[in-house]
């Protein structure tokens, strides 16, 4: 077990590692969700007059976005790595040495999240000291972190899968336009309940981001309210759930050995 | 328990792939513990698609065998502890350094702690990476890499070796430094080596006993020597004196043999007919037709002859009709 648990932490080191080592891949997601949140805090800011807004700081209201979004980010960079292993032969090498398979995957995913957290303590510190408060306090603060550890299982147990499924680097890049798909079909810029095109509130109703986004936002704007940060965690749970036993299918047949 | 032998064994061993041909099709070999044997033939053979299956990385269509006395369809994680493998790419993150890789590899064959930071250093020193241990494997030359993926399948101490193409792209400076090293390995520690390769030279030098396989069969088996003799018949090529002459030259030459390929565009060459050919006889032939010769040389059996006569083709440049088949398994 003790072999299992260092192994998965080597693996996971070698993932933060590589990454670190690669300018792009830790500029680019710090710095691109923060950019386009100053943008659409700038040009969306009088949606805050609208009747029923739930807040006067859409900084505050769009604070959830770069969460996501920074989710989503590490995830495609990392499985990227993950996918040019497989085709590297790097996986092979792993495959040849006793390491488990769930070892392998977990690894993958616990590098992944470490970057994920790192830049939501960054987002979440820009965003203070541009003036954002925090609702829910520092309790809601730490849960923030722990949300946002969900998301990014989420999203990084599915970019697992395509790229274990797949073995192509190209295939996981081409996952970033689906994800951000999702993202702009959300309540990203605009609550639920205020969207009037009808088609528009159906999909985002039935956009799984939607509740992911909207947990992290009633943690920002709310004091707390349980039930919409329970249904993210549920519904971040739920696809962690998919994605992990849809990785973990792929990876039993990328992993031939017998 | 007694301990097992550092053997590798296969009996009709069979890869088929999806909509393709049979990568491997039938397969029987022994290579004795302590051994090297290389595994010779054109890009494409199936000797990569061998490979993967000897260590555990692909299932066999069909067939069975056993490596260092572990089944390797039923026991492949026992197989696994007792085998290294550097596979046809030198599959290195560039973005980590020589020792990083070490420790990784170390910590996931379970070596820990201080033995860790040992064997690392050790084995750095071994392959002559002591001082670029350090630096990001995106600066390592062809040679520093294969070095590197060496040391790293030593690192649990197998009993067995899998190389896979070691030596491709080096040149011939870092050819010989790893020939050495895997001849050490072989003859001082008892490792069973199992290597594949596409250079004859290699085969030769190297290996106590080759195979060659050709479309997924091997066609010839033995001590490099034995091969040789098999053939018996040494090779005398001639270049002309006068280009236009060589017509003639080979007019007299097929008079002791048959015409064979593989050198200069200026040459004549024929395999002699018996491996008592006598040179001065041919001379005198020569002489007596008035023919000159600038360049006149008997060439012993090669394993290229073995290759030639096994398959009917040249060893260089056989491979192309097959490749596809080798990527699948690679």
């Amino acid at each position: 077990m003790h072999a299992a648990v260092l192994q998965a932490a080597t693996l996971g080191r070698r993932a933060v590692v590589r990454t670190v080592r690669q300018p792009a891949n830790v500029v680019f997601p710090l710095i691109f969700p923060m950019l386009l949140l100053a943008v659409n805090s700038g040009g969306l800011k009088a949606e805050t007059r609208l009747p029923g807004f739930p807040t006067d700081s859409f900084l505050a209201f769009a604070l959830a976005v770069p969460f996501v979004q920074g989710a989503l980010l590490a995830t495609v960079n990392a499985n990227v790595e993950f996918a040019r292993d497989i085709q590297t032969g790097f996986l092979n090498r792993l495959a040849l040495t006793p390491v488990r398979g769930i070892v392998l995957l977990l690894g993958q995913l616990g590098g992944l999240l470490t970057i994920a957290l790192v830049q939501a303590v960054f987002y979440l510190a820009v965003a203070l000291a541009f003036g954002v408060r925090l609702e829910s306090g520092i309790g809601g603060g730490v849960l923030l972190l722990v949300l946002e550890a969900a998301i990014a299982l989420a999203f990084a147990s599915f970019g697992c899968w395509a790229a274990l499924r797949t073995g192509s680097t190209e295939a996981v890049q081409g996952l970033f336009p689906v994800f951000f798909v999702f993202l702009f079909l959300s309540s990203m810029n605009i609550p639920r309940n205020l969207i009037e095109t009808t088609w528009f509130r159906w999909v985002a109703t039935a956009n799984p981001v939607s509740y992911l986004i909207e947990a992290v936002r009633g943690l920002v704007i709310y004091h707390w309210r349980w039930e919409t940060v329970g249904l993210g965690f549920a519904v971040a749970g739920g696809m962690c759930v998919i994605g992990f036993a849809l990785a973990t299918h792929a990876l039993m047949g990328r992993l031939e050995r017998t | 328990m007694a301990p097992r032998p550092n053997s590798i064994e296969a009996h009709g061993l069979v890869r088929e792939f999806k909509k393709g041909p049979r990568a491997v099709d039938g397969i029987d070999l022994h290579v004795d513990p302590g051994d090297i044997y290389g595994f010779l033939g054109p890009n494409g053979a199936g000797k990569s698609t061998t490979v993967h299956m000897l260590t555990t990385l692909l299932p066999p269509t069909a067939g069975r065998a056993t490596v260092g006395g572990y089944d390797v369809l039923n026991e492949g994680p026992q197989v696994r502890k007792v085998i290294g493998a550097a596979l046809q790419e030198a599959a290195l993150d560039p973005y980590l350094t020589g020792r990083e890789h070490l420790r990784l590899q170390a910590t996931m064959h379970g070596i820990t702690g201080e033995e860790r930071k040992e064997r690392s250093n050790q084995l750095l020193h071994r392959v002559g990476l002591t001082e670029a241990a350090d630096r990001k494997i995106r600066g390592y030359s062809g040679g520093m890499k294969r070095r590197l993926d060496l040391a790293l399948a030593l690192v649990h101490h197998p009993r067995i070796l899998f190389l896979d193409e070691p030596t491709t792209g080096l040149d011939i400076q870092s050819r010989t430094a790893l020939w050495e090293e895997v001849g050490r390995l072989a003859k001082e520690d008892g490792v069973t080596v199992f290597l594949t390769t596409q250079y004859l030279e290699e085969a030769d030098v190297l290996a106590d006993r080759v195979g060659i396989i050709d479309h997924g069969r091997i066609v010839a088996e033995g001590t490099p020597e034995q091969l040789k003799a098999e053939i018996a018949r040494s090779t005398v090529e001639a270049v002309p004196a006068e280009s236009e002459q060589k017509g003639a030259v080979a007019g007299v030459l097929e008079r002791f043999g048959t015409p064979t390929t593989g050198f200069g565009p200026e040459s004549v060459a024929v395999q002699l007919a018996a491996n008592d050919g006598d040179l001065a006889q041919i001379v005198r032939a020569l002489d007596a037709e008035n023919l000159r010769i600038s360049h006149l040389q008997i060439h012993e059996p090669t394993l290229d002859d073995v290759f030639l006569d096994k398959t009917g083709r040249h060893l260089e440049g056989a491979g192309a009709e097959g490749e596809q088949e080798e990527t699948a398994a690679s």
